[in-house]
């Protein structure tokens, strides 16, 4: 069950529409419950259909078309590496592949003590600024040398 | 040989994106006097037609002529949306817009909605900058506590509100109508059009859709001219343009200049070449554009008509600049995952005629070329082309053709020889993590 | 109208249509795949890619609107060559099992790869490989072969009312999937087989029964509900492989519900009756035909002698053909009886007498789809109706106002304009008020038989906004469904419904219970001096003749059916299936399901449809209509001297007899009923509960509609019964009482409880409304 607040913040993003297109905060609001339960379960999805009052699968089809809502379980801090090739060129692969020797982990994958989640991602529009790399999907993080890696991965373990 | 900034003009400063700054700026002077002077929204359309301002997002349709699109004895609501969906790999202008000068923005949004006589905006904004959307959010804040939006504006008979909307991680949804089924709640595929939005647009209403650079520069135009602004670019190619160069180069960054400046000047701006190593291609105008050699790009102009001629498109101004260590096989088989992986799978050609041309990339890039593979990728590619329901069939179709156009040699060796033209140290060199010193 | 020209032919099409509409009219075929006449346009599937004179592409026909003068080659090369490469793109995932897929014979795909596809493929990438769903009892799924047309999508979106697919993911990966591996449950999903264009979705039932050649295909007619929907009935080796729809723009369109698509599945049951059988020492022996008819013939006559002919009974089910019908009360009034009936759930024939024709829909089928203002009262409309109730929610797609006034509140995926949902003892009084409100909004006044309620109607808002609705629009309609007939006050119901529609200048209709509601009437199979069908069991008689009847089932109240049968010296059971006869029944004859007769039905609109039987009786079974002519025969009465089922229909209708369709009555005064005191039952009879052989399907008895019934509460009468909902509860009639599983639902009105009928589980609480008392267990 979704908190009273995150219930609010949706009821905000429902005020951005015309009152009969209470699906058009569908976005929002699965970006809200995913803020707050870490990843939309099933259960969370279906809640969120039936407080905008839409399919359930209809709220399903959009959890899963959209790359950053989360259908299963990642760790305490997802990590999103762009590697596309603009990155690329200045070394968003080489950032991606040092992470995962800092982790021990591939793209996909969750550290055994679930701190850590690692994806490829796709251009986050902010190609001038490589390698770039998002946390947990709302905080990004620029220009990632190793030593600045090291540093994001040193305070998200604390 | 420098910039000419016009959006992106006096943002040294911390709290540019305030309204108090842009005040400062002379923002909201352009809505104030369309306001005060009561000028027609014909007025309008016409200045923005007589500056020759094209669209910012790809397209390059021009702005006045698509606001004209707007019917105007319609009963009931119509809408103006931006499209902050910047996902276009190497583009990155729009996330320093928001972030620098969102009032520019709304400035923009307001006007487009007095002269077509909306209700409402939303500003679809990319998924992975949270940043810029909350930023964009507590700027409408201040819009709105000052009287610039909601119910009679500064006291006048126009009403218009405005209102983020963030999006959660799309390529597509930067195409126009994908954006709006977006918006709608529901997955962003593309609509066949006809009907255009101008007629069935969100919510089924008539809607207009301009990029964010667009919007941001309206009230600019309105402040200056429209011959003042043509007079930045040049004919049918008007004012200014923001390039994000990205890359092989010293200093990758959005640099706005004239329409119409050489590509070695923009080039200069962006701290030459990396490393001192050799200029080899350039994609011109975000991936989907056709890449151009270096000997072809050097002689070009950056402006939509001499980029065209050159046999590439201008886009959104996304310049990726890539070095003798670029390996074109490895760089097209990129390009080739990420559309793959950002089709919408609605259309038959494009949900599997783009896996199957990364599938052919990535065998290829993997030494399991075969001989026949290179025409038949060309020939996959053309039949992709023209026949889906939106531009990413073909923004996923031209990199290819681009690449076996100019550099089809590199791709033979690669069947032939199972590794790469450009030696392999070569390509770590140029693939290492390079981050400008400012 | 606007002139364009395909592949040189000239052709005349409206404004708004698009060059597929054109081609169609033409009759030139345009590859296509997602593209479905009765479907928004999707324009995914590429295939129609035409080229069109001064257009830079190719462009889809389905999608691109005509302009004037255009002109359109679908057979050029660039149109070919698009359309060639769809193709290929099509293919290249698609998996090469043809041959042992259910579509093989029948599908979209393997057609137009004949014509477009290349005879070799140029992909020599892995195949993409989709995980199957499990998506209920009925369909079947091989994802695999899925080509993303989204046509079973927008099936539930646009027609059945309900998006239970959806496509999730996205690119390569998109799946068509329901939400996390639910079934489909939709009344209608079976159509979504049909609508697939290749072997993605298949009938489970049907799975590897036979391949589409080896069959032939019969038509027929459903013996279900009151629609009559068009059927094609595949049959190899004379058992009845598949059924699917008759395309028939005026009944069915090209639907069906799941009812009619997969009750086939019943006519195979263990618990078929295949020779005749009689109860000797409480032990049942298998006779052949001439002695069983002859011992009918000895305990009928010995009745009447000892007893008087007004002690012979029939219940005739209203799922019987019209031919069946005649003959049964040809046979029983031969007797001397008058004692017949097919209205077995009726409980009010106070009508009976009044009516100045058979009750009917009153318009056509067809025009539910068109209504600007619709008025459905005391209807379990998407259940009952499935088709009809697909109609009314297209009129409401284009703009059309639905209300109700009902005793639930339950979904029918159609949006409501204004509903009132009361208890059933106040649903006369409820339709009193919306007359009334009617009656001051027009400023008219009401019948002489309605004055007296009307005066005493209390207002409502919602009646209010009930009557509203029947002022907008210009076609409007009140009709009345099911539970409306089966109600205890059925004939005020009906009297002020009429008015409703009168003042409302509305069409007025009955959307009927069953398959042979109108020729029941048409027929006679109605008494004109003697027992009605309630009075039948209430009043109990020696001998009962049954056709086609499960009394305890079929009955508006089974357990008092279920005692004067119990009671009875002979009950005849002339039947396709054994049931409970065994218990009640002193002979049995196996008569023919549909399939294995031939005979007709007159819909709820009045439409004749005679249909032949596409199979062979199984083992010794007869068809009725010939039972009953030897039985007549045996009896030595006159005129049952048919040597047809064609016959029989033509000397009972013959020539147009829809002058004897009405609904109207008259001299009857419509009263209020009283206010009772415990809490009220209201039964529905479950969609796949309704008659025997809907009963024996195993698919249809697999699906959630047929789950067992529930004590539905609403959760404020829950907590005040202090129950929790989910919790075992006993439910007791004045005769018996029952355990049932209680179920929280607000559908149901406060101070109700909704308990389903036809279900041996619920048998013994008796009449379908009265009261009924709630405990916890």
């Amino acid at each position: 069950m979704l908190s009273i607040e995150s219930l609010r913040l949706i009821d905000r993003e429902i005020a951005k529409y015309p009152t009969d297109q209470k699906q058009s905060a569908v976005m929002g609001a699965l970006r809200i419950a995913q803020q707050e339960m870490h990843w939309l379960s099933s259960e969370t999805i279906e809640e969120v259909a039936s407080y905008l009052g839409m399919p359930v699968m209809a709220a399903y089809e959009v959890a899963s078309f959209y790359n950053m809502y989360d259908l299963k379980p990642v760790g305490q801090h997802k990590i999103t590496v762009c590697t596309n090739l603009p990155c690329a060129l200045s070394g968003g692969v080489e950032a991606a592949e040092y992470v995962k020797q800092k982790l021990g982990i591939g793209f996909n994958e969750t550290t055994a003590d679930g701190k850590f989640t690692l994806k490829e991602g796709e251009c986050m529009g902010a190609c001038g600024d490589a390698p770039v790399m998002l946390h947990n999907n709302h905080k990004m993080c620029a220009r990632m040398t190793c030593a600045q890696i090291d540093s994001l991965i040193e305070d998200l373990s604390k | 040989m420098s910039e000419t900034k016009v959006i992106l003009a006096d943002l040294d400063g911390e709290r540019t994106w305030r309204m108090a700054d842009y005040v400062k700026r002379g923002g909201y002077e352009a809505l104030k006097k369309i306001i005060a002077d009561k000028t027609t929204p014909d007025e309008i359309i016409g200045l923005l037609k007589t500056s020759n301002l094209r669209g910012r997002g790809g397209a390059g349709f021009p702005t006045g002529l698509k606001w004209s699109f707007m019917p105007k004895a319609y009963v009931g609501p119509k809408y103006v949306v931006c499209n902050s969906d910047e996902g276009e790999p190497g583009t990155f202008k729009d996330r320093d817009i928001l972030r620098y000068n969102p009032h520019a923005v709304i400035e923009g949004m307001i006007i487009a909605g007095y002269a077509m006589g909306c209700v409402a905006g939303y500003n679809y904004i990319h998924g992975e900058i949270f940043a810029e959307y909350q930023r964009f959010e507590e700027a409408l804040e201040e819009a709105r506590a000052a009287g610039l939006l909601g119910q009679r504006i500064l006291g006048s008979e126009f009403s218009f509100d405005l209102f983020a909307h963030h999006g959660y991680g799309a390529y597509v949804c930067g195409e126009e109508t994908g954006l709006l089924e977006s918006l709608e709640g529901k997955k962003g595929q593309p609509r066949f059009k006809p009907p255009f939005p101008a007629s069935f647009g969100l919510y089924g209403k008539p809607t207009t859709i301009n990029n964010t650079e667009t919007f941001a520069v309206v009230p600019f135009i309105l402040r200056m001219g429209g011959e003042a602004f043509l007079a930045l670019g040049k004919p049918n190619n008007g004012g200014t343009k923001i390039f994000s160069v990205s890359g092989h180069v010293n200093r990758p960054g959005n640099y706005e200049v004239r329409l119409g400046t050489p590509f070695a000047e923009l080039l200069e701006m962006a701290g030459g070449m990396r490393g001192g190593r050799k200029l080899k291609a350039v994609i011109p105008g975000g991936s989907s554009a056709p890449v151009l050699p270096a000997s072809i790009i050097m002689d070009t102009t950056m402006d939509y008509d001499a980029i065209a001629k050159a046999g590439s498109m201008l886009g959104s101004g996304a310049v990726i600049v890539m070095d003798e260590s670029t390996c074109m096989v490895k760089a097209l088989e990129r390009l080739s995952y990420f559309y793959f992986e950002e089709s919408c799978g609605q259309c038959t050609p494009c949900r599997e005629g783009t896996g199957w041309m990364y599938r052919m990339m990535h065998r290829i890039e993997n030494g399991q070329g075969r001989a026949d593979d290179l025409a038949l990728l060309d020939n996959v590619a053309e039949n992709i082309m023209g026949r889906t329901i939106c531009a990413l069939g073909d923004a996923a179709a031209m990199p290819v053709r681009g690449f076996l156009k100019h550099y089809r040699d590199e791709f033979a060796y690669h069947i032939e020889h199972k590794r790469c033209l450009v030696p392999v140290e070569l390509q770590r060199e140029g693939s290492r993590i390079y981050v400008a010193q400012d | 109208m606007l002139e364009i020209e395909i592949d040189g032919k000239k052709v005349q099409v409206a404004q708004g249509s698009t060059v597929m509409d054109a081609a169609n009219k033409l009759g030139t075929h345009i590859p296509h795949f997602c593209y479905h006449k009765k479907l928004s346009i999707a324009a995914n599937c590429r295939m129609c890619l035409v080229e069109v004179e001064k257009m830079p592409k190719a462009v889809p026909a389905c999608a691109t609107p005509v302009v004037a003068d255009m002109k359109v080659s679908t057979q050029s090369d660039r149109a070919l060559k698009a359309q060639k490469s769809v193709m290929e793109f099509l293919l290249i995932n698609h998996p090469l099992d043809c041959p042992i897929c259910d579509q093989g014979g029948e599908c979209q795909l393997q057609d137009l790869a004949v014509g477009y596809g290349a005879s070799g493929s140029r992909y020599q990438e892995e195949k993409r490989v989709v995980f199957n769903k499990n998506l209920g009892p009925l369909i079947n799924t091989d994802m695999t072969r899925c080509i993303h047309c989204s046509r079973c999508v927008r099936f539930g979106q646009e027609i059945s009312g309900i998006m239970e697919l959806g496509i999730a993911n996205r690119g390569e990966h998109s799946e068509v999937m329901a939400f996390v591996d639910r079934s489909v449950d939709s009344e209608l999903s079976g159509n979504a087989i049909d609508l697939c264009p290749v072997g993605a979705l298949t009938s489970k039932p049907f799975r590897f029964a036979a391949r589409t050649w080896e069959m032939s295909r019969r038509k027929s007619v459903s013996p279900h509900d009151s629609l009559g929907s068009n059927l094609v009935v595949q049959v190899k080796h004379d058992e009845v492989k598949r059924v699917l729809p008759l395309e028939n723009e005026e009944i069915n369109e090209c639907w069906l519900s799941d009812k009619d698509r997969f009750s086939y599945e019943g006519l195979r049951s263990a618990d078929r009756l295949t020779e005749p059988q009689i109860k000797h020492g409480g032990e049942w022996h298998k006779v052949d035909w001439q002695t069983a008819l002859d011992y009918i013939v000895r305990s009928l006559k010995d009745i009447k002698t000892d007893f008087g002919a007004e002690q012979i009974a029939a219940l005739v089910s209203p799922h019987s053909t019209i031919e069946e019908m005649y003959l049964a009360q040809k046979l029983v009034r031969g007797l001397g009886s008058d004692n017949i009936d097919m209205r077995l759930r009726q409980s009010d024939f106070s009508l009976d007498g009044k009516r100045a024709g058979a009750p009917w829909l009153g318009m056509p089928v067809a025009n539910l789809s068109t209504l600007d203002a619709t008025l459905v009262v005391g209807s379990f409309l998407r259940k009952d109706h499935p088709l009809m109730a697909q109609r009314l929610r297209q009129a409401v797609r284009r703009g059309g106002k639905l209300a109700r006034v009902n005793v639930t509140s339950d979904d029918w995926l159609i949006p409501l304009v204004a509903q009132s949902v009361v208890a059933p003892a106040q649903l006369v009084a409820e339709l009193a008020a919306v007359l009334a409100a009617l009656a001051a909004k027009l400023n008219v006044s009401v019948s002489s038989e309605c004055a007296e309620i009307v005066g005493s109607a209390i207002q409502s808002e919602a009646a209010q906004a009930v009557a509203e609705v029947l002022l907008t629009g210009e076609k409007r309609a009140v009709l009345l469904g099911n539970l409306a007939a089966q109600h205890p006050n059925a004939a005020s119901i009906h009297i002020l419904s009429a008015e409703i529609a009168r003042l409302a200048s509305a069409s007025f209709g009955i959307l009927g219970e069953a398959a042979g509601s109108v020729g029941g009437y048409l027929t006679k199979a109605v008494p004109t001096i003697g027992l009605n069908a309630r009075q039948m069991v209430e009043s109990p008689r020696k001998a009962y003749i049954l056709l086609g009847v499960e009394p305890a089932l079929d009955c508006a109240d089974g357990a008092v059916a279920k005692a004067a049968l119990a009671q009875a010296g002979t009950v005849i059971h002339i039947g396709s299936f054994v049931g409970d006869a065994a218990e009640y029944a002193d002979v049995m004859l196996p008569s023919a399901p549909f399939t294995e007769t031939s005979g007709s039905f007159v819909n709820t609109e009045g439409r004749l449809q005679s249909f032949n039987a596409v199979v062979k009786p199984l083992g010794e079974t007869r068809p009725a209509w010939k039972v009953l002519r030897v039985l007549g025969n045996l009896f030595a009465l006159d005129g049952f001297d048919f040597e047809s089922s064609d016959a029989v229909r033509d000397e009972v209708l013959a020539g147009d007899f829809s002058a004897r369709l009405s609904n109207v009555v008259s001299g009857v005064v419509p009263k209020a009923d009283a206010e009772p005191t415990g809490l009220q039952r209201i039964t529905d009879i479950g969609i796949y509960s309704t008659d025997p052989l809907a009963r024996r399907s195993p698919p249809l008895q697999k699906t959630r509609d047929a789950a067992a019934p529930r004590a539905r509460l609403n959760p404020a009468t829950l907590a005040q019964f202090g129950i929790e909902a989910g919790s075992d509860v006993t439910v007791s009639s004045s005769q018996s009482r029952i355990q049932l599983r209680s179920q929280a639902d607000m559908s149901v009105p406060q101070g109700c409880v909704r308990v389903s009928g036809a279900h041996a589980s619920t048998v013994a609480l008796g009449a379908m409304f009265g009261e009924l008392s709630v405990e916890r267990t």
